[in-house]
């Protein structure tokens, strides 16, 4: 089975998808004769040619609204958003029409595109290049929200993504493109969007975590592990829908719930996570629920950005404040 | 001095005028249109019916049976001369002033009337007619147009889409980026701007320092050509030639259909605060049906008589539509939680739920107060 990083599976999966349907396109910038600037698109222009390989102009407003109109009339665009910072352009395209259209037609018509962006902190970039703003549109309904975490959920989740009715906004955890290699089959499979997957088995805390804070917090789960101490680490693969079984299912277990997120504090995912423990498993909490997340601040660029970003340290801090409340 | 110039044109936007307010045309334009009497008939009939929808519409409104209202009085001409000119397989993009395209394309008036009753099942579309949503925010619905067009290039189809926005429009990034995309791929798009001279309050020239609207699209390399809004038959032309442009390859072309508002925005909008009525009142000597009948008579083609039938069939028309749209049901809750996704998640399902059983303890409905 080949041995691929992130972002080749990423590849590997539009590749996919575009020998198998021929509605299936991409448009983005430099995603066609240049390949993406992280080469996500490499060498789909080769072999689809520019009508399914698009290079767009400059345009995120425009990326996203003609391919809300593509979908309408058959089509299956994959747009690409060069950076996360850079989706603000698209935002009302994204929340005031991919979102409601199959709600305001009354099913008459939908929006099955994929919004793919890299996404998160680590590479270094220049300001806007490093954002979370996964809770903008976990917060508009309509939309699904997908971050992969590895290679294999990668390939599996965008496939799933492509084939989805409904629009779905593809986070990349962009630090993680070329982080490692794992195996990925070289057929078509899917990984279901609204289903977690348990990273690590664990009974006395539960780590939430996604995208690139997945690998943290696995890193944190081992060193609790030379403790003595079992942490369990939830990979949400999906903020949008959630996966509820699967977290209440582990809070009630272990009773301890942390949850990390590189987004700001305030009102980001973890705040719905909190509250949904606090619904539906209130009874088993052994300790009040931690949130190890970056500050309520914009991501600061190189100098700065190890300060901003939740890394093992603070993660083993916030598992033991679960331990010792 | 510039030592050399690097764009010229010898004409920037052609406009065009065909019938003028005094019902007067110049024979062989009629003939270049291609249509018959029986055609000039039929864009009468759907002016005089839109408008006797819009002012059962407005009335309505005001005694409380209907929700906020966007008139369309005044610009009959511009929509039914450019909705006369499409095909079953074009795609129109409306904003929401529309109800003359919308009726045109085979929407009922029931349907108009239940969408602005504040029912939603008034945007659901009947499957075959290719007609998109009424579209709220303003310009957003060019984007859509030209995916929607350019789609049809790339799977090889011969159908065009039409889009209506007005001239606020075209100050927002939207149009900019829409007519761009367009330009650029050659999408079979009509970009159709109902010049109205207001965007509520503000005024055309407070949009743009441009002389015309029409002549925005040189800059994005392709056609725009200004046009009579009041001349049913200008509208026309311009609006056939655009598709039959697009339809063979040439790309998009950008009208600009000079008209007026004659009433207010929307009923919760009051025209006397910000345009004198000595204004209006000029407007209405070019209003676009009386000029249409004019015509009519003076080619002998139109009597009192009917006129009379014609005003008391529209009357019918519009009245049963009302009757129908007071008598409809009482909608359910679900349809706020049904079509959020193709499949319905479990957090949607569990607040429906929750708004159920609320209603329930209540005897079905929400608590009187």
């Amino acid at each position: 089975m080949p041995q691929l990083n992130l972002v080749q599976a990423i590849n590997d999966a539009l590749r996919t998808e575009m020998r198998r349907d021929p509605t299936v396109l991409v448009m983005g910038e430099d995603v066609g004769v240049n390949g993406g600037v992280f080469r996500a698109t490499e060498n789909l222009y080769k072999e689809f040619g520019p009508d399914r390989s698009i290079d767009t102009p400059l345009s995120e407003a425009g990326i996203v609204g003609t391919a809300i109109g593509m979908a309408l009339n058959g089509l299956k665009p994959v747009a690409e958003i060069q950076f996360d910072g850079f989706m603000a352009p698209a935002f009302d395209q994204i929340v005031s029409h991919a979102a409601r259209i199959r709600w305001r037609s009354r099913g008459r018509f939908h929006v099955p595109i994929v919004i793919r962006a890299p996404y998160g902190g680590g590479i270094r970039g220049p300001e806007l290049h490093s954002e979370s703003p996964e809770a903008h549109y976990a917060h508009t309904p309509g939309l699904k929200v997908v971050i992969p975490s590895n290679p294999y959920d990668a390939k599996g989740l965008l496939i799933a993504a492509i084939r989805d009715p409904d629009p779905v906004i593809f986070f990349e955890p962009k630090r993680l493109y070329r982080a490692f290699r794992a195996e990925v089959p070289e057929e078509d499979y899917i990984v279901p969007i609204g289903k977690a997957r348990i990273a690590r088995e664990g009974s006395e805390v539960t780590l939430i975590a996604w995208g690139a804070m997945t690998p943290v917090a696995l890193g944190a789960a081992e060193k609790m592990a030379a403790q003595n101490v079992s942490v369990e680490v939830i990979d949400l693969r999906t903020i949008v829908p959630l996966d509820i079984e699967t977290v209440i299912e582990s809070a009630k277990k272990t009773g301890r719930v942390v949850i990390v997120h590189e987004a700001p504090r305030t009102c980001g995912f973890g705040s719905e996570l909190a509250a949904l423990v606090n619904d539906r498993a209130f009874e088993h909490l052994k300790a009040p629920i931690v949130r190890v997340t970056g500050p309520d601040t914009v991501i600061p660029q190189a100098r700065l950005e190890d300060y901003y970003l939740p890394d093992i340290g603070r993660c083993l801090k916030g598992i033991e404040k679960a331990l010792n409340y | 001095m510039a030592a050399k110039t690097i764009l010229q044109r010898e004409r920037l936007v052609p406009f065009i005028q065909i019938l003028d307010p005094e019902g007067m045309a110049n024979p062989t334009d009629i003939v270049e249109l291609g249509l018959k009497p029986h055609d000039f008939k039929a864009m009468y009939r759907w002016m005089v019916l839109a408008r006797t929808f819009d002012e059962r519409a407005l009335a309505l409104q005001r005694q409380g049976r209907l929700g906020t209202y966007a008139p369309l009085l005044g610009q009959e001409a511009a929509q039914v001369g450019s909705a006369y000119a499409l095909k079953p397989e074009d795609w129109v993009f409306p904003s929401y002033r529309e109800h003359a395209v919308l009726a045109m394309r085979g929407q009922s008036w029931l349907q108009l009337f239940t969408f602005w009753g504040g029912n939603e099942e008034g945007n659901r579309i009947p499957e075959g007619i290719r007609n998109f949503m009424v579209c709220v925010p303003i310009a957003t619905q060019i984007l859509h147009a030209t995916g929607a067009a350019w789609a049809a290039k790339l799977k090889g189809e011969r159908s065009c889409v039409i889009v209506y926005f007005g001239d606020g429009a075209t100050s927002e990034g939207d149009f900019h980026e829409g007519l761009n995309f367009a330009g650029v791929f050659k999408a079979p798009v009509v970009f159709f701007c109902q010049n109205n001279q207001y965007a509520i309050s503000v005024p055309r020239t407070r949009q743009t320092a441009s002389e015309t609207i029409a002549q925005k699209a040189i800059a994005y390399g392709f056609e725009g050509v200004q046009v009579d809004g009041n001349d049913v038959f200008a509208v026309y032309k311009a609006t056939k030639e655009a598709l039959a442009k697009a339809r063979d390859g040439g790309g998009p072309t950008l009208i600009e259909a000079v008209t007026y508002r004659l009433t207010h925005h929307t009923t919760a909008d009051d025209w006397t605060r910000y345009r004198p009525s000595e204004e209006v009142e000029m407007w209405k000597q070019k209003d676009p049906i009386k000029r249409l009948k004019l015509y009519l008579e003076k080619q002998g083609l139109w009597s009192e008589h009917d006129e009379a039938k014609l005003l008391e069939e529209a009357k019918a028309e519009i009245a049963q539509a009302v009757a129908q749209y007071e008598a409809l049901p009482k909608r359910d809750v679900e349809d706020i939680f049904k079509y959020m996704y193709a499949e319905m998640p479990w957090n949607l399902k569990e607040q429906l739920q929750e708004l159920k059983e609320y209603l329930a303890e209540h005897g079905g409905d929400l608590p009187k107060e």
